[in-house]
């Protein structure tokens, strides 16, 4: 018999070359498959607009795309920004292990447990009507509807990681300002801002991340138009809902260029995550 | 340590079972008669699901349809994964050059695509040929345009925004919309083109049926193009369509039927739009399933063959037709069916052929 030493070395072992396999493999087959569209437009498949999937005049640009997944992530996290902060500070600083703050922590982690399709449910029957009834748009569907709904699904991310920074500032140092006649406000501008500023930073990273290659609830609220959004409240498309709608028809050319934008957007989730990591390997 | 070898020796154990057992089943299923297998189309797809359930309750033949969309079932056949295959547009000549052997096409049923909107309190709508173009085109962008009020004299259209919803995904029901849409109108087809997926000039793209039907229904002053089917199952309001000879006709059963009353070619390769007939409705369509002409493939048995042929004649004969209707879709006229058996009669075995006449 093995030993159990032996045994979980063995098992340890396998699970990591497996998962290593695993990520190498999907590299390769998103490269493999997306020869065809880089042959065909090469540097161009980036920056052209034009997305025109009709037979003989076939062409190909994930511009209006890429621009879809950047500016909804982006309202995403310029909403989530002052939520996400707030609420740290009120779970890692104000109330810091009393039991409000254990409540409204749990609450935060289960927005993170909520399925994408169900914040879509809620968006199309609850948001987009209230869009419309603001006047904001006549249909409610858009980057705005998505950008919110995206912010909703990134705050527990961006929270629950803020407030580990947070709680991490030395208590010494606070004390000590505290000593010195500081107030409450004071201690977290002067403070814990000042000491937990790079975490923050990446907790936001993070969560940006995660907003760009959500799918299903922005699918069901953006809109799905393939042109590059002009205004607020325009509709548009974004990279990872483009795939989820035109996957099951697409062939050839087609299909060529929906995983070449699987693999634009691993490359740049993988780059933000990449930032983000290094950032927090510098504190 | 002791727990989490218990947990894989009994993971290991249930993946062995499960292997077995499938093993076991497609043993026994070729062991008997046949198992037909089929893929593509979803436009048919409620059709489909119906009428191979009730033969399989009839003969006790197992027969089973992937609704992949017509793309994958013309691949499923192409790689001979499947005893026939479904499209909603039919294969053109470069198409079936493509194919390995000849295939041939029969139709199965008729359906069409019915311009869905919502306007509140009007449920008669007129759209002209001309009005058409102008909304899907985004030249029209408020119901109480001139151009609208006068396809619908005595209406009094409101004034609301008009939102476009399409498809977002690849479909059959977009093949025929913009089929008709390009015999319409010139700019059209200059434009934006045929396809089961276009470069649209306006509005907001919904997944599927019903996507699109959800989106019209949640939203005021929308149109957008809906598979028949699923639109008489939904009760939503829909438009009047101008056909070729300048009448307005209201999608029925009856009316897309009369869409394949004109002259339809022996191999039934047409696209049913902007029928000649006055009764048609204009936005109407065959579905195909297709299969090889020679049946002796791949090691294929002649029951096999056999009774793919014999379902194929009776999806076309009375009893199926009566189904389709049962799903909101238009029987084959009895000249079709005339036609589809003919071709029927040419599909053969090692050069003998499968269907006595």
């Amino acid at each position: 018999m093995f030993k159990s030493e032996k045994i979980t070395k063995i098992i340890l072992y396998a699970s990591s070359a497996l998962i290593v396999l695993v990520s190498a493999g999907i590299v390769l087959s998103l490269m493999n498959g997306s020869i065809p569209a880089f042959k065909e437009f090469g540097l161009k498949f980036i920056i052209s607009n034009d997305w025109n999937p009709t037979e003989g005049k076939e062409n190909y640009g994930a511009l209006p795309f890429i621009a879809g997944t950047v500016i909804t992530s982006f309202i995403a996290i310029i909403i989530c920004l002052p939520l996400a902060f707030s609420t740290s500070l009120f779970i890692g600083e104000y109330y810091r292990g009393t039991r409000l703050a254990g409540i409204v922590g749990t609450m935060v982690d289960m927005l993170a447990g909520i399925p994408s399709i169900v914040y879509g449910l809620w968006g199309f029957y609850v948001l987009r009507p209230l869009i419309v009834d603001l006047g904001l748009s006549a249909q409610g569907y858009g980057i705005f509807t998505a950008g919110i709904i995206l912010a909703i699904m990134i705050i527990p991310y961006a929270t629950s990681i803020s407030t580990e920074i947070i709680m991490m500032v030395s208590s010494e140092l606070k004390e000590g300002a505290y000593s010195l006649g500081a107030t409450r406000k004071d201690v977290i501008f002067s403070v814990i801002i000042p000491n937990a500023r790079s975490g923050i930073f990446t907790s936001y990273i993070l969560a940006f991340g995660r907003a760009l290659g959500e799918t299903m609830a922005v699918t069901m609220l953006i809109g799905n138009t393939n042109l590059i959004p002009r205004g607020f409240f325009d509709t548009g498309n974004t990279m990872a809902s483009v795939i989820a709608n035109q996957f099951g028809e697409a062939d050839g050319l087609k299909l060529s260029a929906l995983i070449t934008i699987g693999l634009l957007l691993f490359v740049i989730t993988g780059i933000i995550n990449g930032i983000g990591k290094l950032i927090i390997k510098r504190m | 340590m002791k727990k989490l070898i218990g947990l894989l020796v009994a993971l290991v154990l249930l993946a062995s079972c499960n292997n077995a057992n499938s093993d076991k089943k497609s043993e026994g299923n070729e062991s008997k008669a046949a198992s037909i297998t089929a893929a593509g189309a979803t436009f048919p797809l409620p059709f489909y699901n119906l009428s191979f359930k009730n033969y399989t309750k009839g003969t006790g033949i197992l027969l089973t349809y992937g609704g992949i969309g017509s793309g994958g079932g013309i691949r499923s056949l192409k790689d001979k994964v499947v005893d026939f295959g479904a499209t909603d547009a039919f294969l053109n000549a470069e198409k079936e050059a493509d194919m390995p052997a000849e295939i041939v096409h029969i139709p199965t049923c008729i359906g069409a695509v019915v311009i869905a909107f919502n306007l509140p309190g009007l449920e008669d709508l007129k759209l002209s040929n001309q009005n058409l173009e102008d909304i899907f085109m985004g030249l029209i962008t408020n119901w109480d345009d001139s151009r609208l009020q006068t396809s619908n004299p005595g209406v009094s259209l409101p004034d609301i925004e008009l939102t476009v919803v399409h498809r977002s995904d690849g479909s059959g029901t977009t093949y025929i919309f913009s089929d008709f849409m390009s015999k319409i109108s010139t700019s059209w087809e200059a434009e934006v083109g045929r396809g089961k997926s276009l470069k649209w000039p306006v509005g907001l793209g919904a997944k599927g049926n019903p996507g699109v039907a959800g989106t019209i229904q949640q939203t005021k002053g929308s149109v957008g193009y809906i598979g028949s089917e699923f639109a008489f199952a939904q009760k939503i309001s829909f438009a009047q369509v101008e056909n070729s000879a300048g009448e307005f006709i209201l999608p029925s059963l009856e009316s897309i039927s009369a869409a394949a009353k004109g002259d339809i070619p022996e191999d039934t390769k047409v696209m049913l739009t902007n029928s000649s007939d006055p009764e048609a409705y204009p936005i109407s369509g065959f579905t195909w399933l297709i299969l090889y002409k020679e049946q002796s493939y791949d090691g294929r048995s002649k029951v096999q063959a056999e009774e793919t042929v014999k379902f194929l004649n009776w999806i076309i004969d009375r009893d199926a037709q009566a189904l389709a209707q049962q799903v909101n879709y238009a029987p084959l006229p009895d000249k079709v069916v005339e036609n589809a058996r003919q071709i029927l009669g040419e599909i053969v075995f090692k050069g003998e052929k499968l269907l006595l006449q």
